[in-house]
């Protein structure tokens, strides 16, 4: 068994680079110096300046309205393609609208950041519509591009669902809404949640996109994290990024505790 | 009068779908219709027309002014004229700049994904040979830098490897000079490996979980050692693993922005940070919109036509 000894060391090594900074950075935010990486004892300071930083608590509430309404209207918009692809065979401009969803997952941000922005400029000088830039603007963007996301995660359980159950229905005489409303939509419910919380997280995160759509004073938390991180270390984020990495591995424990509960030998779908 | 009424039983459920729709269709406006109209109105307005919105400001130049570039259509006594400049074309070529982020940015996301495919490619194995109870654990902590803020795990490995950073004063400790990592081309590969790893391992993990582990007993028995069974059987079963996650790395890491402007230096050439520094530093908006129109014709579309292909051979396999 050679083999596996090389495996073995290979992997925990991987694994000690994917978590060393991680636990530096944690390790680090509760440090009482303001010199980042130089120990000098035990203190939450950080934390209490964080939370009395008026920019990052306003930042931090934009980013989380932006992505609750962003992540919404993905899934909303993302279901109702999926369903127009997996379910309507055939119908015009089925190829286009197939190559148009997937697409931002391939576009690289920069590109999807400025487009949004020559178009809502344009848009603005033609019919005085976005009038300026801000929580609007990145909204629409933020869920343009979540919900390409979204349409991969229900497609893929649209795909893979029962045809018989609709099937049944429609003998039953409902109609086709009935049949989506009743039927359909709770069996596809935790696809909608998966993708709701993947949009909802792509959004909190993304910093490119937002810098080119946002206005003056409409500031997201990723956008005012960039400023100060160019400028050097700075302790409250590293207090920050450990109340992040808490709450995501909070969520990350849970989802797998239940989906071991639900589905013992298949962690993941 | 309610005893009356149960006679009538089964009650007569909600019937507010079914009037949605004959309202409709009084409109002549189908719900199928409806489903597929919504969706395609929302791409066409906020992704197709902003294509073609930054075609047409590439063929503009530079002004001083809100827009900061200069109209298509003019109007002047009462002849409409259409002015296209190619300027920003001509200087993508000529311009040495340019020419050189496109290929940096290959470059760099190129051999980022062979270093990313030789460090994941392990992880994956094992966590696909992984007894149940540790699996599960592994892959919980692969999937938790995916959930993680991105822009964070950039900036905690800034944090990292800076000069007076964790890694230097562990080699101080062994009496080591402290290393230049930080704004250099090394960061941004380490930078771009790190950031995209989790992409790397869960695709080649669904592929490798699935091997069948008989057929690696069988070449064993059969006296091929380790080495051989390895390229002779795991590594060509695992090929669309390998692409999958191969593509799921490189196509983000070529239009890279955050990992240059963070961790890489100056001479740091990438294409992403180029378009962004024409934008934001130059303001030259139809500059910025001739890059992303060239990086869309050179990187995204080939992209998109050799995902397609390997989309059909998939579908091909499975029918057959």
């Amino acid at each position: 068994m050679r083999r596996s000894w090389f495996l073995t060391i290979a992997a925990t090594l991987g694994f000690a680079f994917l978590y060393a900074p991680i636990i530096s950075l944690v390790v680090f935010s509760f440090n009482e110096s303001s010199l980042v990486t130089v120990w000098s004892g035990f203190s939450t300071k950080w934390y209490g300046a964080l939370l009395a930083d008026p920019q990052i608590l306003g930042a931090a509430w934009l980013s989380l309205q932006v992505a609750f309404v962003a992540a919404t209207i993905a899934v909303v918009l993302g279901t109702l393609c999926a369903v127009a692809l997996v379910r309507f065979r055939r119908f015009r401009g089925r190829t286009m609208l197939a190559a148009t969803v997937a697409a931002p997952l391939v576009m690289p941000d920069v590109i999807t950041g400025l487009s949004l922005l020559l178009l809502f400029v344009a848009m603005e000088g033609i019919f005085g519509w976005p009038a300026g830039r801000g929580l609007m603007t990145i909204i629409i963007a933020h869920a343009t591009f979540c919900m390409a996301y979204v349409v991969v995660v229900v497609q893929s359980r649209l795909t893979d669902l029962d045809l018989s159950l609709e099937e049944a229905a429609m003998d039953l005489g409902a109609t086709p809404v009935r049949v989506f409303f009743d039927i359909t939509l709770p069996i596809i419910a935790p696809a909608l949640i998966s993708g709701w919380l993947l949009a909802f997280t792509l959004s909190l995160d993304d910093l490119v996109i937002a810098s080119f759509v946002s206005g003056p004073g409409s500031s997201t938390l990723p956008m005012v994290i960039f400023s100060k991180v160019r400028l050097g270390v700075s302790p409250d984020v590293n207090a920050l990024a450990t109340i992040i990495i808490g709450f995501v591995t909070l969520g990350v424990v849970a989802a797998t505790l239940l989906q071991r509960r639900s589905r013992p030998k298949h962690p993941l779908p | 009068m309610s005893s009356h009424d149960t006679h009538h039983a089964p009650p007569p459920r909600p019937r507010v779908w079914s009037g949605v729709e004959r309202a409709l269709a009084a409109v002549g406006i189908s719900g199928k219709a409806l489903v597929i109209a919504a969706p395609a109105i929302w791409l066409t307005v906020f992704f197709l027309v902003p294509l073609a919105v930054v075609f047409g400001i590439s063929l503009t130049i530079k002004q001083f002014g809100r827009p900061p570039y200069t109209p298509l259509l003019t109007n002047e006594e009462g002849t409409v004229q259409l002015t296209l400049h190619l300027n920003n074309y001509l200087r993508l070529f000529t311009d040495q700049l340019y020419v050189a982020a496109y290929l940096n940015s290959a470059k760099i996301a190129f051999i980022s994904t062979v270093i990313t495919l030789l460090i994941g490619y392990p992880m994956a194995y094992v966590i696909g040979r992984a007894p149940d109870q540790w699996r599960n654990i592994l892959l919980m902590l692969v999937i938790l830098p995916f959930w993680t803020s991105f822009l964070l795990r950039v900036y905690a490995l800034s944090g990292f490897m800076r000069g007076n950073g964790v890694i230097n004063q562990f080699l101080a400790l062994f009496g080591i000079e402290p290393l230049v990592m930080m704004q250099t081309d090394f960061a941004v590969y380490v930078g771009i490996v790190y950031t995209y790893l989790p992409f790397m391992i869960l695709p080649l993990y669904t592929n490798l979980v699935k091997l069948d582990g008989t057929l690696l007993e069988a070449s064993a028995d059969l006296g091929a050692r380790p080495v051989r069974t390895f390229l002779s059987i795991t590594l060509p079963l695992s090929m669309p693993g390998i692409l999958a996650g191969s593509m799921l790395v490189f196509i983000p890491a070529i239009g890279e922005f955050v990992i240059p402007a963070l961790l890489g230096g100056p001479g740091t050439l990438m294409i992403g940070r180029v378009l962004w520094d024409e934008f934001f530093a130059n303001t030259n908006w139809p500059r910025a919109a001739a890059v992303a129109i060239a990086m869309l014709v050179v990187v995204v579309i080939p992209v998109m036509l050799l995902q397609r292909a390997q989309d059909a051979m998939r579908d091909k396999e499975q029918a057959s």
